[in-house]
């Protein structure tokens, strides 16, 4: 039987790998997108089980709410990262070094 | 409105105009606005005067404003008017104008003449309001302005590095009288529990006796209190101890020297020991005290008068043997007598220092009597002046026929110091006797050099100036102005170093070099001949009010009446004594440097020792730079370098600095502009404000 806790643990796993994504990844801004969007996916999971689990909605309207604006982060960090593109013409992460206040 | 409020105050909005306006004013605008308000108050001073001359006039107060009220210690600004302040207001106001009138002549050449005339009649300002003083804290005031006044005047010529090392010596000198002085208002207002002059002087006689613990020993309280006031009368007055300044104060302006530096600042001690005077008598011991330090003063300036080539430092060590008789006389309890010598002194030793800046300003700013002679020929009015000024000062006189001020006010003293009885005064009498041939000597020796014998001006470097100036403007300007016209520098006096020159051999370096000294301008010689009048007639005319009469004084000074008939009383030869030692130090004068002009270096030579001792000030510059200057100095590198540098600022401002700057280059190295470490910085942020908030 698939229990509450194998979901917490599955969207532990996957947290930590968005997190982890972010700060060591050297490589490409794409995959600290992908990361961002892999954290909110894990709080998804955590929404829509804990929803099932306790018999209450409102985790899983949250979760589309999450959707929505996980759609529109997406959107807009793509297309900063095209205007960057075209600027600078790389996105490797070892590069983008100019946000010193 | 009383008179005392525009004598008083005319000078003061002169001396703000003058001041504040000076170059948008210009030059004539300013000196004839304070001149014209100095000549206003001489005036007025005088028509004051002339009411108390007849005696019984009571004093007058005027109130000015409310100044103080604080608890139990009030005081007012108060103007305050009786026979004491009239003398001092006649002499301060005459000598002022006077002095205001010869800086239109002496200060032609300078590019500052509002500032110096503002600053004169500020002088006079503070001058009057100490004069005039009804409670000590007023005194105070106007004892604190003269000294600023003094310190700005002295240091008028602010490029001359000697002209402001002596402004910054007369100040830092006078510092020391000032403590005494204030510590002896403070425990004055201790004692008697105010601080208006005629409330303490009528509780004075019951205070003497009683005892006061100060510095942790049980004193007599009448005694402290006026030793402490009379420090502060040392440091103003240049008495010996505190006298370092005044020579060195000559180097500001010549008619600096005869308003401050003779006439009015440094008498100031002395008035206000005949002011205090009721406290004084109650207070034996300090008495003593004050006729020591005048006698040891007279003594002191006068030996090394005698040795000085500078003419306006022989003047100013005479002006400190003056002083020294004035004090000795209030010491002895005749306080007329010292007034008196100080009316008179006013008026002869303002004369000799303006004759001096009238001979210094024909010599072309050459002020070592080296360099001078046979000047009488070419300056006869100034001759005349100076020989005025001499005969007052020597005492020159014919008892019971007519004599020339100095001989009544010095004969008063010595006899009182005679008659006193005690100790002390008698030590005085023989003292001042003594100073006395040395006065004569010394003011006939200055007469000798400056105006008799050959031109030995060939060889100063002032007239070969001028010479050479005279010449590159190549026309006969040179033989009506002995400084060529136009391109002289502002007047700027040479003063006291004379070992640097190179000097003549009275047998060779004669000559005059081509050069013609020319008598001063009208504006000098007006003063110089009304002073003249002023030292032939002064004491002649007034000796009788000031000596003889109670009624004249009208409780403004301790009069003894006991003393007056002891001083009428002395032996003939006592009386004699003034003039004989008078016509000893003229003899000896003529000797030297008339008959046998190289008597004085054998006389140097033969007493090598001694004149070293005696042309050196008897050390006292060297003592005190060795007991005092060098270990405030050593205690101002000290707390610089060890106390400030190594440990406030390098604890304090240099180590935040340096705290700051050390931290910087760690925190600068987190900002590195990567998105992954200020994503990772944030998580840990995060977690660590949840777990804050949480836990």
């Amino acid at each position: 039987m698939i229990g509450i806790e194998h979901y917490v643990v599955v969207s532990s796993i996957l947290f930590v790998l968005g997190v982890l994504g972010i700060f060591l990844n050297r490589k490409n801004i794409i995959v600290i997108l992908m990361a961002i969007e892999l954290i909110l996916l894990a709080v998804n999971i955590n929404l829509v089980a804990f929803s099932a689990f306790l018999g209450d909605l409102t985790g899983q309207v949250f979760a589309m709410f999450v959707l929505t604006v996980a759609a529109g982060e997406a959107a807009i960090g793509l297309a900063i990262l095209v205007i960057y593109f075209r600027d600078r013409g790389t996105i490797a992460v070892d590069d983008v070094n100019r946000m010193k206040g | 409105m009383h008179p005392i409020l525009v004598i008083v105050f005319g000078p003061l909005l002169a001396a703000i105009i003058a001041g504040l306006g000076n170059r948008m004013l210009g030059n004539v605008a300013a000196k004839s606005l304070t001149t014209g308000a100095l000549f206003v108050s001489a005036v007025l001073s005088w028509q004051v005067f002339l009411q108390y001359l007849g005696g019984g006039v009571p004093a007058e107060v005027v109130p000015v404003l409310k100044w103080v009220e604080s608890g139990s210690l009030t005081f007012d600004w108060v103007l305050r008017v009786d026979t004491l302040t009239a003398i001092m207001l006649v002499v301060i106001n005459t000598v002022s104008a006077l002095v205001h009138l010869y800086s239109w002549g002496y200060m032609a050449d300078d590019d500052s003449q509002p500032r110096f005339f503002a600053y004169l009649s500020l002088f006079t300002f503070a001058m009057l309001m100490l004069v005039t003083a009804d409670n000590l804290v007023q005194m105070f005031f106007g004892w604190e302005g003269v000294g600023l006044a003094s310190y700005l005047l002295i240091g008028f010529w602010f490029k001359k590095p000697s002209a402001n090392a002596a402004a910054t010596k007369a100040f830092v000198v006078n510092r020391v009288g000032d403590l005494g002085f204030m510590l002896g208002i403070f425990g004055t207002f201790l004692v008697f529990g105010t601080t208006s002059i005629p409330a303490i002087l009528d509780a004075a006689p019951g205070m003497a006796g009683s005892s006061i613990t100060f510095l942790g020993m049980r004193l007599d309280t009448m005694t402290i209190l006026c030793l402490l006031l009379f420090i502060g009368a040392m440091g103003k007055s240049a008495q010996l101890g505190l006298h370092t300044w005044l020579p060195d104060a000559m180097e500001g302006p010549t008619p600096v020297s005869a308003l401050i530096h003779a006439a009015t600042m440094v008498t100031a001690g002395v008035f206000m020991v005949c002011r205090l005077s009721p406290m004084f008598e109650a207070a034996p011991m300090a008495l003593t005290f004050v006729t020591f330090i005048g006698a040891a003063t007279c003594l002191f300036a006068a030996t090394v008068g005698t040795t000085q080539w500078d003419i306006k430092r022989v003047i100013a060590y005479s002006t400190c043997s003056q002083l020294g008789y004035m004090f000795f006389a209030a010491g002895v309890g005749a306080y007329g007598a010292a007034m008196f010598h100080l009316f008179t002194h006013a008026f002869f030793k303002a004369l000799l220092f303006l004759g001096a800046g009238s001979v210094i300003h024909a010599m072309h700013h050459e002020q070592d009597m080296r360099y001078y002679g046979e000047l009488r020929k070419h300056i006869p009015l100034t001759f005349w002046a100076m020989m005025a000024g001499t005969l007052a000062i020597t005492g020159v006189g014919v008892l019971g026929v007519f004599g020339f001020a100095g001989f009544y006010s010095k004969d008063a003293i010595l006899e009182a110091a005679f008659a006193s009885g005690s100790e002390m005064g008698r030590a005085a009498f023989w003292v001042g006797a003594f100073a006395a041939l040395l006065t004569s000597f010394y003011s006939w020796r200055l007469m000798f050099l400056t105006f008799w014998g050959k031109p030995r001006w060939a060889a100063s470097e002032h007239i070969q100036h001028a010479i050479h100036d005279a010449h590159a403007q190549g026309d006969a300007k040179q033989d009506t102005h002995g400084h060529a016209a136009g391109d002289n520098p502002p007047a700027q006096e040479h003063s006291g170093h004379d070992d640097t020159h190179n000097v003549p051999h009275p047998d060779h370096g004669e000559g005059t070099g081509g050069y013609h000294p020319h008598e001063s301008p009208w504006s000098m010689l007006v003063p110089l001949a009304l002073l003249s009048v002023g030292a032939i007639f002064a004491g002649f005319v007034f000796h009788h009010a000031f000596i003889d009469e109670a009624n004249f004084w009208n409780g403004s000074i301790a009069y003894n009446e006991g003393l007056i008939h002891a001083l009428h009383d002395v032996p003939t030869w006592v009386k004699l004594t003034a003039t004989v030692v008078m016509l000893v130090g003229l003899f000896i004068a003529w000797l030297a440097y008339i008959r046998d002009p190289s008597i004085p270096e054998k006389a140097a030579t033969q007493l090598g020792p001694v004149y070293s001792f005696l042309y050196n000030k008897w050390y006292f510059d060297e003592l005190y730079h060795f007991l005092f200057v060098r270990p405030a100095f050593w205690l101002g590198r000290l707390f610089w370098k060890r106390g400030d540098e190594g440990i406030v600022d390098r604890f304090g401002p240099n180590g935040a600095a340096w705290l700051v700057e050390k931290g910087a280059i760690v925190a600068r190295r987190v900002q590195s502009g990567y998105l992954t470490s200020y994503a990772l910085i944030m998580l840990l942020g995060l977690t660590a404000a949840i777990t804050w908030v949480l836990f």
